[in-house]
């Protein structure tokens, strides 16, 4: 008895994980939180650890969101959030200052920045603010994490172009490593790297790829006919929302979920 | 003296307009500059609508900063406390035009609230602080710097016109050929860079 509700307590547990590691991938799949991963992608260690900060700040607002979705008033709900988030991400900020000053230095202005990231105020309205806090930290460490992965990944692809180095060591230096004939670790050490993709520039052609990819995947399975629609934090469809993109989820002016969603299907 | 700091302002102005242009080298904004760029007549009113908030925001997050913050040593409460600020500003700014101006708002008003947490206005306000710019500069600065959006939104909707005629090929259709045309933007923008 007592190992089946365990067990049945992990798929909860597990279920908002996964959900937030593959099937709504933040970055791959909703698209959300696109300035910090752009910017600070350069390297897959600054990749990493923006993610892990925003996890972290995920995580710990989730829960106290979800501690307070009962005691917060409907209508005064999103400013609430965003005092809450703010208040992590200052901590965390302080933290980074005094413990790891070196990423502090290359993720600068995106710590704070952390604030306004669409991902953390979309899952306190669309999960914290409904469901219990044990479900919530899952979800956000789930959704952090796949925040953290994709960045990591796309920090790695730019590096490895940009750069030749994978996490900072360099392709010659990796060959050396594993003993590869020395003509294979001067060859490369010979190559010079494409620095553009380094450089501002070719975070948007990565990205741009990966966007592509994820199209070709969407195109493929409609014409399967199959549904692909995501629901976002705002109920509406991420993949169909580019023309208000993920503003509308801070704003609420009415007190309604997504405002400006809403009100179009009132008119109709 | 007084030719001194005009030049200097406008060596800042000349860096966050174009040098270090706020979506395309800074990627503040993103979200607007790839949400609100298919037509030119919106992404212009885009435009106009940053430079108001982001001009007015770094005014009084400054001020506040100055007179508020440093005065008490709260400092490290920035964050918090301007992110509040640009938000109580912003509503305030739309309840006064929409009372005392209508044409503005008119043309404005659809904007303000997508603007309301756009990282670049919170970004805008916490570089002015990290420079140690006065109220001056950081007005100075931050109206550059909403120039520089205004004017990267506004070669995007033209391009992003002028696209609608090409074939692109199927998987890069809609985002996609949108970032690369970004990242071609970005390109020429670093040309900026020999500038100053």
């Amino acid at each position: 008895m007592s190992e089946m509700n365990t067990s049945k307590k992990n798929s909860n547990v597990v279920a908002p994980l996964i959900n937030g590691l593959l099937k709504e991938n933040p970055t791959f799949v909703l698209m959300l939180g696109m300035c910090p991963t752009l910017a600070v992608t350069t390297s897959a260690i600054n990749g990493m650890g923006m993610g892990l900060t925003t996890a972290a700040v995920l995580t710990m607002s989730n829960i106290i969101i979800s501690l307070l979705r009962n005691i917060i008033p409907d209508k005064v709900r999103i400013p609430a959030f965003i005092v809450i988030i703010a208040s992590f991400v200052t901590i965390v900020g302080q933290f980074l200052q005094a413990y790891l000053p070196a990423l502090n230095d290359s993720l600068g202005m995106f710590i704070p920045l952390i604030v306004v990231n669409c991902i953390i105020l979309g899952r306190a309205e669309a999960f914290a603010s409904k469901n219990n806090p044990i479900a919530s930290a899952f979800d956000g460490l789930g959704m952090g994490l796949g925040f953290t992965i994709a960045l990591t990944i796309i920090g790695t692809i730019r590096e490895m172009i940009g750069a030749h180095k994978v996490f900072g060591i360099s392709f010659a230096d990796i060959a050396t490593i594993v003993h590869a004939p020395a003509s294979v670790s001067e060859w490369l050490s010979a190559q010079s790297p494409i620095a553009i993709f380094v450089m501002a520039p070719g975070a948007f052609f990565v990205l741009a790829c990966l966007t592509a990819m994820q199209n070709c995947i969407k195109n493929r399975k409609l014409a399967k006919g199959e549904k692909t629609k995501i629901q976002s934090g705002c109920g509406q469809d991420c993949l169909e929302c580019s023309d208000t993109g993920c503003a509308h989820r801070f704003y609420d002016q009415d007190g309604k979920d997504c405002a400006i969603g809403k009100k179009e299907e009132n008119n109709d | 003296m007084i030719s001194d700091s005009i030049k200097e302002l406008l060596i800042i102005a000349i860096g966050s307009a174009l040098v270090s242009n706020v979506v395309l080298s800074q990627f503040y904004g993103l979200c607007p500059f790839l949400g609100v760029s298919k037509q030119l007549k919106t992404a212009s009113g885009m435009g106009a609508a940053v430079i108001f908030v982001i001009t007015l925001a770094s005014f009084v997050s400054s001020l506040v900063y100055r007179f508020l913050l440093q005065r008490f040593h709260i400092e490290y409460l920035k964050t918090i406390v301007f992110i509040l600020v640009i938000a109580a500003l912003v509503q305030f700014v739309e309840l006064v035009l929409k009372k005392k101006i209508p044409v503005l708002y008119k043309s404005l008003g659809v904007f303000l609230p997508l603007i309301t947490t756009n990282c670049a206005v919170l970004g805008t306000a916490l570089t002015n602080v990290q420079e140690e710019y006065g109220v001056l500069f950081s007005t100075v600065n931050g109206f550059a710097t909403a120039c520089g959006f205004a004017l990267s939104i506004c070669i995007l909707a033209g391009i992003r016109e002028k696209m609608q005629y090409n074939n692109i090929p199927k998987a890069f259709q809609g985002i996609p050929i949108v970032l690369v045309t970004a990242g071609l933007m970005a390109i020429a923008f670093c040309g900026f860079s020999g500038l100053l």
